[in-house]
């Protein structure tokens, strides 16, 4: 019960800290708030029995927080307070609304199969014990040799998985050092490169 | 209460793609997109939590079926580990951008950058 009441109040601070974000009208505070919202949801891992996850978000955390105050702090923000335009917010709304709907409509058939099961009672905990979750929980140790069954799975189970992350940070970082790069965007810098 | 959990989250969600389509700042744009990574990643976390679980971790002196007896949803998180890193990959991509079209226009409005084409 008290972490459940942890857990709603920590969704709520990272609400309010997502809209501070959103709406302040200086850059360097949203960007700060944005940092809030990241290290909430990484005490929420953490409570909600996911402390592998939780040092991840807190790494993730700091390095975008990083990332973008270096590239608001030395850059003055001229953009306008426009006024805000009625139909694409109308448009927001509407389809919130529907998510909104959706949600309680999925979570309405409690148990039943199909919707998302209610909160504390993951898929796994049913009675029929085939599932995957459980399989991975029961046999992880020794198939794997691995304490930790998530990274049993991540490194084990599901390790193409991981290679094609790894793929995708490999082409990230590539594709911000081809954008960012000095060498080639002028024609004056060509005497630098050797060929 | 149960409820509650997944509408905030629902609302987090909400919230992104709001600064997503409304905003003209490219660097509120990039706080959208974090802020619906952030809001999945919960709700994905929230869907595994189970009452009073333990982290799926085998203690020392446990045996694997006391385990999955008691502890919370382990396949979620290790797809949640994966999208956390890509969501750190896909932010500095746009970070880069970002820069890029601050050297070449001087501003991160995307009404004056759409207006100095050319």
């Amino acid at each position: 019960m008290t972490i459940e009441f942890f857990i709603l109040m920590l969704i709520i601070f990272m609400i309010i800290a997502a809209l501070i974000a959103v709406e302040s009208i200086d850059l360097l505070s949203a960007v700060i708030a944005v940092g809030a919202a990241g290290f909430a949801l990484s005490v929420i891992d953490l409570l909600a029995g996911a402390p592998d996850l939780a040092f991840p978000q807190v790494l993730v955390e700091v390095i975008t927080l990083v990332l973008l105050i270096r590239m608001v702090m030395t850059r003055r923000d001229t953009s306008r307070q426009t006024s805000r335009d009625t139909l694409r917010t109308a448009v927001v709304l509407l389809a919130g609304s529907v998510f909104l709907v959706a949600v309680f409509f999925a979570a309405g058939g409690m148990g039943m199969s199909g919707g998302i099961p209610p909160f504390g009672q993951p898929v796994m905990g049913s009675a029929a014990d085939t599932g995957v979750s459980t399989q991975y929980l029961t046999r992880c140790a020794e198939d794997t040799g691995a304490a930790n069954t998530v990274m049993g799975i991540l490194l084990d189970y599901r390790a193409y998985d991981t290679l094609g992350e790894a793929t995708v940070i490999f082409v990230a970082i590539l594709g911000g050092y081809v954008v960012l790069r000095r060498v080639g965007r002028k024609k004056d810098a060509k005497e630098v490169e050797p060929s | 209460m149960g409820i509650a959990v997944y509408v905030l989250a629902f609302g987090l969600l909400l919230i992104g793609v709001y600064a997503l389509v409304a905003k003209k700042n490219i660097v509120r744009i990039i706080i959208g997109i974090a802020i619906l990574g952030y809001a999945v990643n919960l709700l994905l976390v929230l869907v595994g939590y189970r009452h009073g679980g333990t982290p799926p971790i085998l203690a020392d002196g446990q045996t694997s079926a006391d385990l999955a007896a008691r502890s919370v949803d382990p396949l979620p998180q290790a797809m949640v580990l994966t999208s956390i890193v890509i969501g750190l990959s896909v932010t500095a991509l746009a970070v880069a951008l970002a820069i890029r079209l601050y050297d070449k226009y001087g501003t991160f409005d995307m009404n004056d950058i759409r207006n100095l084409r050319g």
